[in-house]
């Protein structure tokens, strides 16, 4: 996959560092504001995409990528359900408990387990939207060859 | 055990989010993971069918209990008809893994293709578990998805036609399916089925109520692969790999379509005479052309793809006189016979098709095609898949003393008690004609002149698929003691009860 002009490439620099944090936020607030792991996880993905479209990359660079995302899909659906699963068997016996302390409502640390869960599900649906991309910009270069 | 009850979803989602991690360092990790899953479930699946010490149960996720007498968690609830759904799911995914052990050795991406089971089987044991309709309709789509793509999975022409076929239709059935419970949560302001069921039994059924219930008999009936919405089926049974086919006529369309019209009908809505009508005219119509389109097929897995949708005809049939009786005020032990003839005829189904599926998986393995006009003379050479085929032939064809022949048995005389003559003497005909198509299946796959289109060395098949097919064989043979007494009262009338007895769902949820 070919890159753009060095005017895209800088300005998509410039941009992403904002946009991933514009994810991180939404993520983290999910428990207080609208959004929640999975539209920060949309806005992530959507980050790391524009950084491919905008430089480009190389086939056998995207197979690696999509390798890796695909892992990180795997280990962060896996430490979901650890998490939820932790108390079926120790504590209270209860699937998808919330343990840990409430808090004060409407301060960032509150409610609990759910901003984990939301950071697990972010991590989750922003690998999983890269990787999807990843593998159709794949298919793609392949038909290309 | 209340603790355990989770782990039927737990578990295969554990081992289809595993596989893809550890199964790319350490080999076999996939088989020897998905294998033990199901075959742990399944036992205590059984263990919970015959051992349970309540009744039913109901467990709240996350331990949320009721505010006001409302119910705010998800619900799993455990009553005698899930626990009967559960043991098919498990059992014939365990039989359809330890087979495709050895089948699925041809094809590339194993990890995927075991991943992608795993994460079917625990949609479907969230489908058959849950008490929410929203999360009804999530699990429903983690199972039909993964079912798409393990479609798709040899990825030639053929499969991935059927596969986008598959995918348009299970699109509007979900679409359909989602809009009836946005419509249901416009009426009744809750989604639990419990709750729900509660309020409409103080409401008045009109016409809104109704059309609710088309819409849900068209999103779901798309599932279960009625006529008029079968389109997708045969082309989706006859591409998937053949365990995959095995799971898909065998339990997919059960638990997310056939399963879910029961439950909803019978625990959800209030019974009333016409939508039972229907329901009986669905059932009718794909008993009958189900039949008639199966039996001028000639490539196998086809063959047995319409004749999925026919013996669904049956199950329907038998569940709708039940509803029609029960809803007109009838006799309630007709309703029972009929309900039970239909729960029955299910269960021999999910066993004598997902073997049917496993011979023409074998067949298609050592000859490489699915065409009965270039086979022939297969019985010398491979004894297990033949002797096992027969079986499951005799089973769906309705000759004693195989399962199959109970089960319809009980449906016909049901029907007669309770007036149907018609749909009576049909079910005698359909089975006629079933007999007919499966003696062609017979003749032209293992009798006759041995020809040997592959021009491979034709032998039996490896050992798990041999263990597959002769373990479904005996089930085929066993299933038939559940007519007794003793073994129907542990497993048959539980489900049975939770259906007929149709505020026990409700009560179990709201104390």
């Amino acid at each position: 996959m070919q890159g753009m002009s060095i005017i895209v490439k800088k300005v998509s620099q410039l941009i992403t560092a904002l946009i991933f944090m514009y994810g991180i936020y939404i993520i983290t607030h999910g428990h207080l504001t609208p959004g929640g792991g999975f539209a920060g996880g949309a806005i992530l993905a959507g980050a790391f995409i524009l950084l491919v479209l905008a430089n480009g990359s190389e086939l056998l660079k995207l197979k690696q990528k999509e390798e890796g995302s695909s892992l990180t899909e795997s280990l962060a659906i896996l430490a979901f359900l650890l998490l939820a699963t932790l108390t079926l068997f120790f504590g209270t016996y209860v699937f998808f408990n919330n343990y840990l302390p409430g808090g004060t409502v409407g301060n960032l640390i509150s409610a609990g387990i759910i901003p984990i869960y939301n950071i697990v599900i972010g991590i989750e649906v922003g690998a999983a939207l890269f990787t999807i991309f990843l593998a159709l910009a794949i298919y793609k270069e392949e038909m290309i060859k | 055990m209340y603790a355990m009850i989770p782990l039927f979803v737990i578990l295969p989602l554990a081992a289809a989010f595993l596989i893809p991690v550890i199964g790319r360092f350490v080999n076999g990790f996939q088989k020897v993971t998905s294998t033990t899953v199901f075959l742990f479930l399944s036992l205590l699946s059984l263990y919970f069918m015959f051992a349970r010490d309540q009744v039913s149960y109901s467990y709240m996720i996350g331990g949320w209990e009721p505010v006001r007498g409302i119910p705010i968690a998800i619900y799993f609830t455990l009553d005698g008809l899930t626990v009967f759904m559960l043991a098919i799911i498990n059992l014939i995914a365990f039989f359809a893994t330890f087979y495709a052990i050895s089948y699925i050795k041809r094809y590339t991406a194993e990890n995927n293709f075991y991943a992608l089971l795993c994460l079917m089987v625990g949609g479907m044991n969230g489908v058959v578990m849950t008490g929410d309709l929203f999360n009804l309709f999530v699990f429903l789509e983690i199972a039909v998805i993964a079912s798409y793509a393990l479609v798709a999975f040899g990825v030639e022409k053929n499969e991935l036609e059927a596969s986008f076929k598959y995918q348009v239709l299970g699109g509007i059935a979900s679409m359909l399916i989602l809009f009836g419970i946005g419509m249901i949560y416009w009426k009744t302001k809750t989604l639990n089925m419990a709750d729900v069921s509660y309020i409409l039994s103080n409401t008045r059924q009109d016409t809104y109520l109704l059309f609710t219930q088309v819409i849900f008999i068209a999103g779901f009936g798309l599932k279960a692969a009625l006529i008029p919405f079968h389109a997708w089926l045969p082309d989706a049974h006859s591409s998937a790999p053949s365990p995959i086919s095995a799971m898909l006529s065998g339990v997919l369309i059960k638990a997310v379509g056939i399963y879910v019209i029961i439950r909803l009908f019978f625990n959800m809505f209030s019974l009333s005479p016409q939508v039972s009508t229907l329901i009986i005219i669905l059932g009718t119509v794909s008993m009958v052309l189900g039949v008639f389109l199966a039996v001028g097929q000639w490539d196998i897995k086809r063959l047995l793809a319409y004749h999925s949708i026919s013996q669904m005809g049956y199950v329907i049939i038998g569940i709708g006189i039940g509803m029609l009786i029960l809803s007109n005020n009838g006799s309630r032990s007709i309703a029972a016979l009929s309900i039970a003839g239909g729960l029955f005829h299910l269960v021999n189904h999910a066993v004598f098709k997902g073997l049917l599926f496993l011979n023409a998986g074998a067949i298609e393995y050592v000859t490489g095609t699915r065409n009965l006009k270039e086979m022939g003379g297969l019985s010398n050479l491979m004894p297990v898949t033949y002797s096992t085929s027969l079986g499951a032939s005799m089973a769906i064809s309705g000759i004693p003393p195989f399962n199959g022949f109970f089960s319809k048995l009980i449906i016909i005389l049901a029907a007669i008690s309770g007036g149907f003559y018609l749909l009576a003497s049909l079910a005698i005909l359909v089975s006629i004609i079933t007999l007919a198509s499966f003696l062609k299946f017979q003749k032209f796959s293992f009798f006759g002149k041995l020809r040997d289109p592959g021009n491979n060395n034709i032998r039996e098949v490896p050992f798990f698929m041999c263990f597959s097919m002769v373990a479904l064989a005996l089930l085929c043979l066993g299933l038939s003691l559940l007519i007794f007494p003793g073994i129907r009262e542990a497993v048959l009338n539980p489900a049975v009860d939770a259906l007929m007895n149709t505020t026990a769902y409700s009560s179990l949820i709201l104390k």
